[in-house]
């Protein structure tokens, strides 16, 4: 591995094709809205896509800028609806998430790794070095003889020693629990902010797995 | 003897010394709780049910109605006050829903629900809790305890009448035991009862799990509140 220094690029700072001007001018009365997946295992998402033709009548409303989705990196104007799903497990889910912060007006924890850590906080009851070591060196598939290595290099983002839900590490205004959320309680909460209404999740959609 | 309370400013024509969060339910009121169990003894630990009684705090499973009560339950004091509880609970222990095989027909979690919690407002703590595996009927997962002590106060040895569930240790360190021995000589159909009595996923019944689909589990099927409130609410 090569651990010189090195010149840092990012596809946010590449020249791309401009957007068609039409487009652009149709986005540009539109809510815009950021989406991101941290340390989660992307099923908000799916279960975000899950919405279905919902989402057809939410896009006569929003338009997404940066997302889990398109792949750029940072956002790229200010938004008023920050969508996160994932826990925070490394430093780069930190920056990424005052990111998100700085640029977003509204930020909702979605699902379970968000509001509290969910699958990846199973980590928290012991020590990092003993997880990193079960998966490197201890594991059951693990090469027989091989060098035994933790992976380690500035490229890879380094692993916080707890998991963190989202509103310990900055402030979180709503919050849609569930392993994934129903497309429905996403729905409901996008449909709320979207017409102004005070965001409500009723008992009937709230889940927490 | 008959008299008049008052829950929630509705005029309540009842009998004295009924227990107050039966007489809610009768009404079509529900109070949540998650230690108490209809026609048994009151345990009074959990204090979810707390509501304002002539303005103080009480939990509702703990009151015997009198004459004139005037108590408060959907009232925002009192109401965060026992979201607040169910809070707790969920950031004391380790409750990963998501993992648990009572989900859907969790107590807790259910009361989650209707108090409207969506996140803790307290810092989760993710305890080290020792689980016991040792007994070839029931695993014991102390992670999702709440000390609500229903299971040591109503199970017993069908022979010896002995407790087979206890409690150990004190504040924080108090967990739940189980006697090794007794839990052997338990039949199929107390270890259901100890496992349906259990108000989250600390007791377990082994050999079995996720019989239910999701959609078709007990508080999906049903709400705790329903339930709570229904004339005839035996399931």
């Amino acid at each position: 591995m090569n651990n010189l220094p090195k010149k840092e690029c990012f596809s946010h700072d590449l020249p791309g094709t401009p957007m068609d001007s039409t487009v652009l001018a149709g986005r540009s009365e539109k809510i815009p809205v950021a989406t991101i997946a941290l340390c989660g295992c992307w099923g908000c998402t799916l279960s975000f896509l899950d919405m279905d033709e919902k989402l057809l009548a939410l896009l006569e409303k929003i338009t997404i800028n940066r997302s889990s989705l398109t792949d750029i990196k940072r956002i790229t104007k200010r938004c008023m609806i920050g969508f996160v799903e994932g826990g925070v497990a490394n430093v780069d889910n930190i920056e990424t998430l005052e990111h998100f912060r700085e640029n977003c007006d509204i930020l909702i924890s979605v699902g379970a790794c968000a509001v509290w850590g969910g699958v990846p906080a199973m980590r928290n009851d012991r020590e990092l070095l003993d997880c990193l070591v079960e998966a490197y060196i201890d594991s059951p598939t693990a090469v027989p003889g091989a060098e035994e290595i933790i992976p380690s290099h500035e490229d890879i983002p380094q692993l916080t020693n707890k998991v963190y839900p989202c509103h310990e590490v900055v402030k979180m205004d709503y919050f849609i629990p569930g392993c994934p959320p129903d497309a429905d309680a996403i729905f409901k909460v996008l449909d709320d902010l979207v017409n102004g209404r005070v965001v409500d999740l009723p008992a009937s959609l709230n889940r927490y797995d | 003897m008959t008299i008049q309370i008052s829950i929630d400013g509705k005029q309540i024509t009842t009998t004295a010394g009924k227990t107050l969060v039966d007489v809610a339910a009768e009404n079509g009121i529900y109070i949540p709780t998650l230690c108490y169990v209809k026609n048994k003894t009151c345990l009074g630990t959990c204090r979810v049910c707390s509501v304002k009684v002539s303005g103080n705090v009480m939990s509702a499973c703990t009151v015997a109605v009198s004459d004139g009560m005037k108590v408060e339950v959907d009232e925002p004091e009192v109401s965060d006050m026992r979201k607040a509880l169910v809070e707790c609970l969920f950031t004391e222990g380790n409750h990963n829903c998501p993992s648990c095989e009572k989900s859907g027909r969790c107590e807790l979690q259910a009361v989650g629900y209707e108090v409207g919690m969506v996140v803790s407002r307290f810092p989760y703590r993710f305890p080290v809790r020792e689980r016991n595996h040792t007994s070839g009927k029931i695993w014991l997962e102390r992670d999702r305890c709440i000390l609500c002590l229903r299971c040591v106060e109503f199970i017993h040895d069908a022979e010896s009448g002995k407790k087979i569930f206890s409690l150990s240790k004190r504040g924080a360190k108090a967990r739940i035991e189980i006697d090794t021995e007794l839990v052997e000589s338990m039949s199929a159909g107390q270890v259901k009862v100890a496992a349906n009595l259990c108000p989250v996923g600390c007791i377990i019944e082994k050999g079995h799990g996720f019989n239910e689909p999701i959609g078709q589990r007990k508080y999906e099927k049903k709400s705790i509140r329903e339930r709570a409130v229904a004339k005839n609410n035996n399931e």
